[in-house]
């Protein structure tokens, strides 16, 4: 039974991956940006909600009301300047300067922080509340809610993308960046939208993953980074569904390996990410193109 | 590449082609006014001191061989290429430094060599992406529906499925429902069958009477002789020959495009360079 338990509870935490991974490859799919600082951003969202809920005494869940909107503003404005000044030096130059972004991140959440670690205090009523199927395979509400917001949030891109034309103009600037400014299309503003959108979703799984555990200044890059590019390769690049599958298999391939032992649960997702990166380079939903 | 097409005893022969019907009216303000541009790619000098004036409701047409600096022209209008030197002044407004999605609000349009259509986006998102920022005008995508056929029942069908004929016409399509007054077309027989390149220029007289001035380039000599008002010849990156087709001998425009010295020299049908 902890079999089928280890495979339910990987589903869930996989939701919260495909919210990480998401913005991850948006980024990628249409600017060709691999963004390291990535996972640091989730951190910082986390503690700004932290600040959030102190200042305004909103409820804890509701926060990201306010932390989403100012990430997503956030994300134009750093688009716009600094990665849109390292793109026009290649894109080699995105790379040092996203490992760069992510250092000063987590150096300052340290020196002004400190390395303790949080939580966001979401009411004790949803954090215990859960329901119990079967025997012993007890599955949390919260964790339901995030794997919820998860959908959700990927429903709602994968909408905006088919069907808006905001969606369909960074469609058209993945394609061909010089033939869609020569449609009249601003592709530095396009950018910009995708990366508000990308900043949007990144802060609303730092969140999500403050309310579901502890986090601390450095755990940006040490795993959330990580968790979210091993799910968007093992789903596939630019395939929104597929980073939602290659973040459940992730979470289901992490929680057999806890259930093997307390210490496996990282190893077991590298280890089949690793086997996807061998057996199958496009991931399980790839084709070979691009967003 | 394909090679030029060069029957030009045929076409020049033909009485005038001018199916642009009236001749420009002479007072009347350029649309288009490009003086002493000079394009650098790198080191390379693609265009030097380059000028030209295009009236509304023309069809001027840049000829020349392979590397002549045609298609840089071209880039250089829409934007995409810096002038070392020079001004762009369309419709009385210096636009030489203007970045590519203003010119297109300002009213050039450009139907890129290659075509460049968004490959996974349907025939009618591609349309709408070139509506997204439009002037307002006659154009719309069900417009172009009308212009071209075959367009509406397939527009739900991946662009980069089209066949290349097909792709041109959307390509067309796309530059047309930005609602321009100045359209450069780059090369649009470029890997055609010779009658998909003629059923494209046959849509040359419909885009006219709905008040379009044209700007082309063409490798395909014969091809720009037929539908132009005023022919412009480049040779690595200079003028060299000037006006109307019914004005200019075959010899002239032969001259012009190989240069002077080739043209009296060696053989010249083996094409240029």
């Amino acid at each position: 039974m902890s079999w089928v338990n280890a495979v339910i509870q990987g589903i869930l935490l996989g939701g919260l991956y495909a919210l990480f991974a998401c913005g991850l490859s948006l980024m990628f799919g249409v600017m060709n940006v691999i963004n390291l600082a990535h996972g640091d951003l989730a951190v910082v969202a986390a503690y700004l909600a932290l600040g959030v809920i102190t200042i305004t005494h909103v409820p804890a869940q509701w926060s990201f009301l306010i932390v989403v909107p100012v990430f997503a503003a956030l994300g134009y404005a750093v688009q716009r300047t600094l990665i849109q000044a390292s793109l026009n030096r290649g894109v080699l130059t995105t790379l040092l300067v996203t490992f760069g972004l992510s250092v000063v991140i987590e150096n300052a959440l340290l020196q002004f922080l400190s390395a303790n670690t949080h939580s966001i205090p979401v009411s004790a009523a949803l954090v215990s509340a859960s329901f119990t199927i079967g025997s012993g395979i007890t599955i949390a509400y919260l964790d339901l809610v995030i794997f919820g917001a998860a959908v959700i949030v990927l429903l709602g891109l994968q909408y905006f993308l088919s069907s808006s034309k905001y969606g369909r103009l960074i469609r058209a600037v993945a394609d061909d960046r010089e033939a869609a400014q020569i449609t009249g299309a601003s592709h530095r503003h396009v950018f910009g939208i995708a990366a508000a959108i990308a900043f949007g979703t990144v802060a609303l799984a730092g969140i999500a993953f403050g309310t579901y555990s502890q986090f601390d200044p450095t755990i940006g890059t040490d795993q959330l980074l990580l968790f979210a590019f091993e799910a968007v390769v093992i789903g596939g690049l630019g395939s929104l569904w597929g980073t939602l599958i290659g973040g459940v298999l992730l979470g289901v391939a992490q929680q057999i390996g806890a259930t093997i032992g307390t210490n496996d649960q990282v190893l077991a997702g590298q280890l089949f990410f690793l086997a996807v990166l061998v057996l199958r380079p496009q991931g399980v939903m790839g084709s070979r193109g691009t967003a | 590449m394909t090679r030029p097409w060069l029957p030009w005893a045929r076409s020049a022969a033909r009485p005038g082609p001018a199916p642009a019907g009236q001749p420009p009216a002479g007072p009347a303000r350029p649309l288009l006014e490009v003086r002493d541009l000079t394009v650098h790619h790198g080191q390379l000098r693609a265009l030097t001191e380059v000028s030209l004036t295009v009236h509304p409701g023309e069809v001027y047409a840049i000829i020349g061989a392979n590397g002549a600096g045609k298609s840089t022209l071209l880039r250089t209008l829409a934007g995409l290429h810096a002038p070392t030197s020079g001004t762009v002044v369309f419709d009385g407004a210096d636009v030489t430094g203007l970045r590519p999605d203003r010119r297109v609000a300002a009213g050039i349009a450009m139907v890129p060599e290659g075509r460049r259509l968004f490959g996974s986006l349907t025939v009618e998102e591609n349309l709408l992406v070139g509506a997204a920022y439009a002037r307002p005008g006659p154009w719309s995508p069900e417009r172009v529906y009308e212009l071209f056929g075959w367009m509406r029942e397939r527009r739900g069908q991946r662009a980069a499925l089209l066949s290349g004929g097909e792709q041109q016409a959307v390509a067309i399509g796309r530059a047309l429902v930005a609602n321009p007054r100045l359209l450069l077309l780059d090369e649009l027989s470029l890997g055609l069958a010779p009658a998909v390149v003629r059923r494209i220029y046959g849509m040359l007289p419909d885009l006219l009477a709905a008040g379009l001035t044209v700007l082309l380039v063409e490798q395909d000599v014969s091809q720009a002789l037929r539908v132009a008002t005023h022919v412009h010849c480049l040779l690595e990156g200079r003028t060299t020959l000037r006006g109307a087709p019914g004005e200019l001998t075959a010899a002239a425009i032969e001259d012009a495009y190989f240069g002077l010295a080739r043209a009296n020299g060696q053989g010249t049908r083996g094409g240029p360079r």
